[in-house]
């Protein structure tokens, strides 16, 4: 092994920017913005009379205000709008009280449903969302309101960064756990899914008991997705269900999970360009336009 | 809303939900009134309704926090649970 691939970061999940070239935001009647600072990672997304103009997703910093800044100015890079056009922002997310620019804070519970029902419509009834640092499951009505939800964030089991860990200890980029998840002789047991640091221990155990990298994937993804399934049960399942979150990418978990719940999720559609990881930052956006569009009628009337 | 807040680790699930459509039709602050250990706030949620939520700092710690009012305390009934007249309140454990 070289020195580059002993210094490679294997939990280095690849940061995104999108923008809508054929959008043009001047004369629009509403921008506003979605800010999602997150404990892992944080996101931007820019709505133009309600359809999505641009987002970014990067990893939170040390600062929140300075990671809800980096968000968003990396969303609006290379276009001519500016923080100073936008008209109302909402801040979500575990930092949502530090977002120094925002008008209002919600919760990341409200805004992740809420962005759900936006990304895959009405019918959506059960969200997984699986962060960096917390898994929730919520329940919403038609309107992305939400019903019922439960969160676990007490530990990294069942969350992105329990995935970082195990990328890092078996030397696999992260993005490719899921599908080598499934180039397996047979259908390995699952290690420990209670703490991600047993679960670490296990995995090296297994290496060393001559157990291939591509099991030993199997096993943890395995276990992650009974973790997961364990928090879905407690409230749940309705159909249409949906996933949200960076681990939605991750096909080895996604599968495990439908299996065991017995639902397939909603697949996102390729073609809105919208990526899983925004939910909360996009709900977020979407309540800013709700809001603003609320402040504008009421100042209408008062006038 | 159905909320539960708490969390499940190895040694099992801790949860304590509120239904806070139920909050709605409050008249007093008896769950904040009632726990020893201060779980409870009344503030508003996203659409602005006052509604019981517990003290996010707390959270983590359900296991710990209630143990008093548990069986193991020397309690029959959990004070919270008494105290919500609307029933908004339950356990998981």
């Amino acid at each position: 092994m070289n020195m580059v691939e002993e210094n490679k970061e294997f939990w280095r999940w690849s940061e995104k920017v999108w923008r809508d070239e054929t959008m043009d935001w001047q004369g629009s009647e509403s921008i506003t913005a979605g800010i999602d600072v997150g404990s892992v990672s944080s996101q931007a997304v820019v709505m133009v009379d309600g359809k999505v103009y641009a987002y970014h997703s990067t990893r939170t910093g040390s600062s929140s205000p300075s990671s809800a800044h980096k968000a968003l100015d990396g969303a609006l890079e290379g276009s001519d709008l500016t923080l100073e056009d936008v008209h109302y922002v909402v801040g979500t997310g575990y930092g949502r009280v530090n977002v120094p620019f925002a008008n209002r804070a919600i919760t990341e519970i409200s805004c992740h449903a809420r962005g759900a029902n936006f990304m895959a419509g009405p019918s959506i009834r059960t969200i997984l969302d699986m962060g960096g640092q917390d898994c929730k499951v919520m329940r919403c009505d038609e309107n992305g309101k939400v019903q019922n939800f439960i969160m676990n964030d007490k530990c990294a089991a069942g969350t992105g960064r329990g995935m970082e860990v195990i990328a890092d200890a078996l030397g696999v980029p992260i993005e490719d756990i899921g599908s080598r998840s499934f180039e397996t002789d047979g259908r390995p047991p699952v290690v420990s899914n209670v703490c991600t640091v047993f679960a670490k221990s296990e995995a090296t155990a297994l290496l060393k008991a001559g157990w291939s990298v591509n099991n030993v994937l199997a096993s943890y993804c395995a276990a992650m997705a009974d973790r997961v399934a364990g928090l879905i049960e407690r409230i749940g399942v309705e159909p249409e269900f949906f996933i949200t979150g960076g681990i939605a990418k991750n096909e080895g978990v996604v599968n495990r999970v439908e299996g065991i719940i017995g639902v397939r999720a909603i697949p996102l559609d390729e073609s809105t360009n919208l990526d899983p990881q925004i939910a909360g930052a996009l709900g977020a956006a979407v309540f800013a336009q709700a809001l603003l569009k609320k402040e504008r009628k009421k100042a209408t009337h008062q006038g | 809303m159905i909320a539960n807040y708490g969390y499940q680790d190895g040694s099992g699930k801790y949860f304590v939900t509120i239904d806070t459509g139920k909050c709605e039709d409050c008249l007093g602050r008896w769950c904040v009134d009632a726990c020893p250990q201060s779980l409870f706030l009344i503030e508003p949620d996203d659409y602005n309704n006052e509604v019981a939520t517990i003290e996010i700092s707390v959270r983590k710690k359900l296991k710990e926090k209630c143990v008093p009012c548990k069986p193991a305390g020397g309690h029959e009934a959990l004070l919270c649970v008494e105290a919500c007249r609307p029933g908004a309140v339950t356990h998981s454990w």
